[in-house]
């Protein structure tokens, strides 16, 4: 199929459910190749447009490196990645669905503190204390940098976590957390709070595409057929 | 950048022979201090703004190492290494690479390995001729190097301390300014809090403060463990009950407590806003209101260096100071200087420099270490040689 566009799509998960929703009724049917065990197919309805399947995480790496022109992907994690490096990649549509907060969540019995002014001051006080910075668990390291330095706190250090950030307080691997919360129901039985002004990003599910391909006839063509279709807002 | 050419190194080791020159003359001991450096040294004492520069990694026995991202810090723990009595007096000098990550692009200013030269001075007798002699020895590297044209840029932070230290206000509100010193925004919401007698809008945390208001620390102690017991929640995140009590206790107070003077407020911000000429800069701070013994003490000390700046005919005609000029670096604690060009249109800063204080008790010195220093961009300092030419 050379010659054709290239759309990520996930491969897992109640992204894949929704994203297959979303295009069953805007009329496109996905026709799995059976050699390469379904993780290939076409697009039925829109000519020249190829499809393959891949975590979340994977289709941005993808998009990034251009082994994939479009996909679908959460806004977070595409976010993440045009904070770290100048990214080639530009949203196109958003999905209304898939939503989740990016958000600053400390310890419950943090009485005192609120907002992000207040991490401030408690680091300058910790570190006095203690010799070492507050120590922030995520895996959004690049939008957190930007954040904090957004709102001013600087005395902080990032911890990196691939996976269950919520339980770093209580392990004593880090005070504070940035993660994707949707009901905030993990965070509430991890004794975790999001601060006042704590949310970073109010992510959904979007349509990325490489930027330089933005015009092209297809894409438009996947757009259009998208947008037409999507649920309104509730 | 793939590399160095023969020319383009020996051009490099020219130049910088001829800095080190100026420093060695003029007694400093030629050290080298490791450029692979613990990390959690530079992670603690820098906070994430150079973490997030630097090159760190784990070496095969886990422990985790870092890049040097500047000589600063080696050379003090160079210092709390090789020193028979830290509190001795220490000149040394140094020259060799660091490395910071560059977001985006590296170019030929920003490259992420570059050599850098400079000077530490420890326990000096006479801080203040001691600053002025770190300002002369970097002019006259940058002179020995060949740079003709340069800008010289000087703040002092000992003089905004004294200025907050002349004005009635609880500790913690100096604290809290001159954290935010830095920061041109939060430093003026902060000051609109602190001047502002208008009711807040209530926080998520608003009902706690009401329960401790009229309490003392004993009842808010309580308080705070009422309620770990009555929401069954855990101790987390490393700081006590009463850490917790006493800032909630703190944030009540701050609802009562007098506010900002008005005057007070004008006279911060005056402060901040000198800006001249350095030779004649003093007389701008006698018209500012409020000269407390304190804030007299800071300038007497100014004066007395620029007396000593002016003794070694060292060339200041032209340098300006500027109150909110400070190094972005956090360990800087009275004078600062910075030495710019234009490259191609551009500002660059070629040389830094200043007093920092307190950074040896922050890396594990047992007592106060007065230190000292400036350090030159030489890869920079050598573009700035090249585009004059």
């Amino acid at each position: 199929m050379s010659g054709s566009l290239a759309l990520a799509l996930p491969s897992k998960g109640r992204l894949m459910e929704a994203a297959q929703l979303l295009f069953a009724r805007a009329g496109l049917r996905v026709e799995r190749a059976g050699a390469s065990r379904g993780y290939r197919g076409t697009l039925l309805g829109i000519d020249g447009i190829s499809v393959m399947f891949l975590s979340a995480g994977e289709i941005v790496t993808a998009l990034q490196e251009g082994a994939a022109d479009l996909g679908v992907t959460g806004e977070d994690l595409l976010s993440e990645a045009d904070a770290l490096h100048e990214s080639p990649l530009e949203i196109l549509l958003k999905l209304g669905f898939g939503h989740a907060d990016v958000a600053v969540a400390i310890p419950e019995c943090w009485f005192d503190v609120a907002a992000m002014a207040d991490l401030d001051e408690i680091s300058s006080e910790f570190y006095a204390r203690h010799r070492r910075r507050l120590r922030v668990a995520t895996k959004y390291m690049a939008i957190t940098r930007r954040f904090f330095a957004e709102k001013g706190v600087t005395g902080y250090r990032i911890v990196e976590s691939s996976g269950a950030t919520e339980g770093a307080p209580a392990l004593g691997s880090a005070e504070i957390i940035v993660d994707i919360t949707t009901t905030g129901a993990t965070l509430k039985a991890n004794h975790l709070k999001v601060l006042d002004d704590g949310i970073i990003l109010k992510s959904e599910a979007v349509l990325a595409v490489r930027r330089h391909l933005a015009g092209d006839e297809r894409a438009e063509a996947l757009l259009t057929r998208l947008a037409t279709n999507l649920r309104p807002r509730a | 950048m793939v590399g160095r050419t023969s020319a383009e190194r020996e051009a490099l080791d020219a130049q910088n022979r001829r800095v080190m020159a100026v420093f060695t003359r003029a007694g400093f001991d030629f050290i080298a201090p490791d450029i692979i450096q613990p990390a959690d040294m530079f992670l603690e004492a820098s906070g994430e703004n150079i973490r997030s520069r630097t090159y760190v990694f784990t070496d095969p026995s886990g422990r985790e190492l870092c890049l040097r991202p500047d000589l600063t810090v080696p050379a003090c723990r160079y210092h709390l290494s090789h020193a028979k009595d830290i509190s001795g007096e220490a000149r040394y000098c140094y020259s060799g690479p660091a490395f910071r990550f560059q977001p985006g692009d590296a170019g030929r200013l920003n490259p992420t390995e570059f050599d850098q030269a400079g000077i530490e001075w420890y326990s000096a007798q006479g801080p203040e001729a001691a600053e002025a002699e770190v300002l002369g020895l970097a002019i006259k590297a940058v002179d020995a190097a060949g740079l003709k044209s340069y800008r010289i840029r000087t703040g002092d932070l000992g003089l905004f301390h004294a200025l907050l230290d002349s004005i009635d206000m609880p500790e913690r509100w100096r604290h809290r300014l001159l954290h935010q010193f830095w920061r041109p925004n939060s430093f003026r919401k902060l000051l609109d809090r602190l001047t502002d007698e208008c009711a807040k809008p209530r926080s998520s945390i608003s009902a706690h403060v009401d329960a401790v208001a009229t309490g003392d620390l004993s009842g808010a102690i309580a308080y705070v463990e009422r309620q770990l017991s009555d929401g069954d929640l855990p101790l987390a995140g490393g700081r006590s009950v009463e850490d917790i009590a006493r800032r909630l206790l703190e944030k009540a107070q701050d609802r009562s407590e007098k506010r900002l003077a008005p005057g007070d407020r004008k006279l911060i911000e005056d402060y901040l806003a000198t800006e001249g000429p350095l030779p004649e800069i003093a007389a701008s701070f006698q018209q500012l209101r409020g000269n407390s013994p304190a804030f007299a003490a800071a300038l007497n000390y100014f004066s007395r260096r620029l007396k000593e700046i002016k003794k070694r005919r060292i060339a200041v005609d032209g340098a300006v100071f500027s109150a909110v000029f400070g190094r972005s670096l956090e360990y800087y604690t009275g004078f600062v200087f910075e030495i710019e060009t234009d490259i191609d249109g551009n500002t660059v800063q070629i040389a830094g420099g200043g007093r920092y204080d307190s950074l040896m008790t922050e890396i594990g010195a047992p007592r106060k270490v007065p230190a000292v220093g400036c350090a030159i961009h030489t890869e920079r300092l050598l573009a700035a040689l090249r585009s004059s030419r």
